[in-house]
């Protein structure tokens, strides 16, 4: 390239100098350079944030059922059971457990990302439903139930 | 046209455009059905453009105006607050990293997605009093970061082919 065409390049900066302008300070080098720290420590972040998750995460007991924060009802992992959950409004989200895992099946939800979420089955795990005001989240059986709703 | 009815012009111009780009956003397929609120946030193209070229004042007129309209045309109230405080945290920090001057629009856009991102997770964690959605953002910064390079490279695409226009 700079062997080619010598004087369409200028001195420093290259190419995003070439492609854009010098007022958004992209022919500053040391801006480029932090740019990339910037999105590298990000990310870094989110794979060690990802690292400890994965490896704290234990098999849970109970998937729990949140109404607007407070807790309704909790339905054991080992028993396969389907129930369908009525909140304010009119909302209703089937719940079903089958083979240990919690998922919501159906709703009446106009996103319905509730029902397009996978199976949850570890501790701390959520299934949100937000017009809903709904939360199934699971619980280890050590977990006191509904005391400590606020951590 | 002279000064402030031209810049007026523009600004509504502007808002009509990020209105049009929340559209196609919305009629984009989502990309991970597992984490909902994965978004490439086209609309924040307008505001890094509005943020460089008139200032923070003008980008959260434009921005309130924004969220205004869509949450008339296709959202509900519960969808307002979360989106005012995606948007707000967003502008705020884009505005500090720009005044900085450590990064160049690609830093401030990123710093501008995964502060939206978070936004909404606060605002989430709050309403359905469940931390453990906290999660998410393991996943929303990758995405917001992901996002905010190539809405930052838009916008310096955008800077510079209106750097001769005047207003």
């Amino acid at each position: 390239m700079r062997g080619a065409l010598p004087h369409a390049l200028p001195e420093n900066g290259g190419f995003l100098r070439v492609r854009f302008g010098e007022e958004m300070g992209t022919n500053d080098r040391k801006k480029i350079r932090n740019d990339v720290i910037l999105a590298v420590v990000l990310l870094l972040l989110a794979a060690a944030a990802m690292l400890f998750w994965q490896l704290q995460k234990t098999e849970g007991d109970f998937a729990v059922v949140l109404i607007d924060g407070v807790e309704t009802a909790r339905y054991a992992l080992d028993t396969d059971t389907e129930v369908e959950i009525i909140t304010d409004g009119g909302g209703t989200n089937t719940l079903v457990i089958r083979d240990g895992e919690a998922f919501v099946e159906t709703a009446n939800c106009p996103d319905l990302v509730c029902a397009g979420h996978r199976a949850i089955s570890r501790v701390g795990e959520t299934i949100v439903c937000l017009p809903h005001k709904l939360v199934i989240k699971i619980a280890a059986s050590t977990d006191a139930g509904g005391v400590d709703m606020a951590a | 046209m002279q000064g402030k009815a031209k810049r007026l012009t523009f600004l509504g111009l502007a808002a009509a455009v990020a209105l049009i780009l929340s559209y196609v956003e919305m009629l984009l397929p989502p990309i991970l059905t597992a984490v909902p609120g994965i978004k490439i946030g086209l609309p924040n193209i307008v505001i890094i453009f509005l943020l460089y070229r008139f200032g923070i004042k003008d980008a959260a007129a434009v921005s309130v105006v924004r969220l205004a309209a869509v949450t008339l045309l296709f959202g509900n109230p519960v969808m307002l607050i979360y989106s005012t405080a995606g948007a707000a945290l967003s502008l705020a920090l884009m505005a500090l990293c720009k005044k900085c001057g450590l990064f160049s629009a690609v830093g401030v856009s990123i710093v501008g997605g995964v502060m939206h991102n978070l936004g909404q997770i606060l605002v989430a964690m709050l309403l359905l009093e469940t931390a453990e959605i906290g999660y998410y953002m393991i996943v929303l910064a990758v995405s917001g970061t992901v996002a905010g390079v190539f809405i930052g490279l838009c916008g310096i695409a955008l800077l510079k082919a209106m750097k001769n226009v005047r207003f």
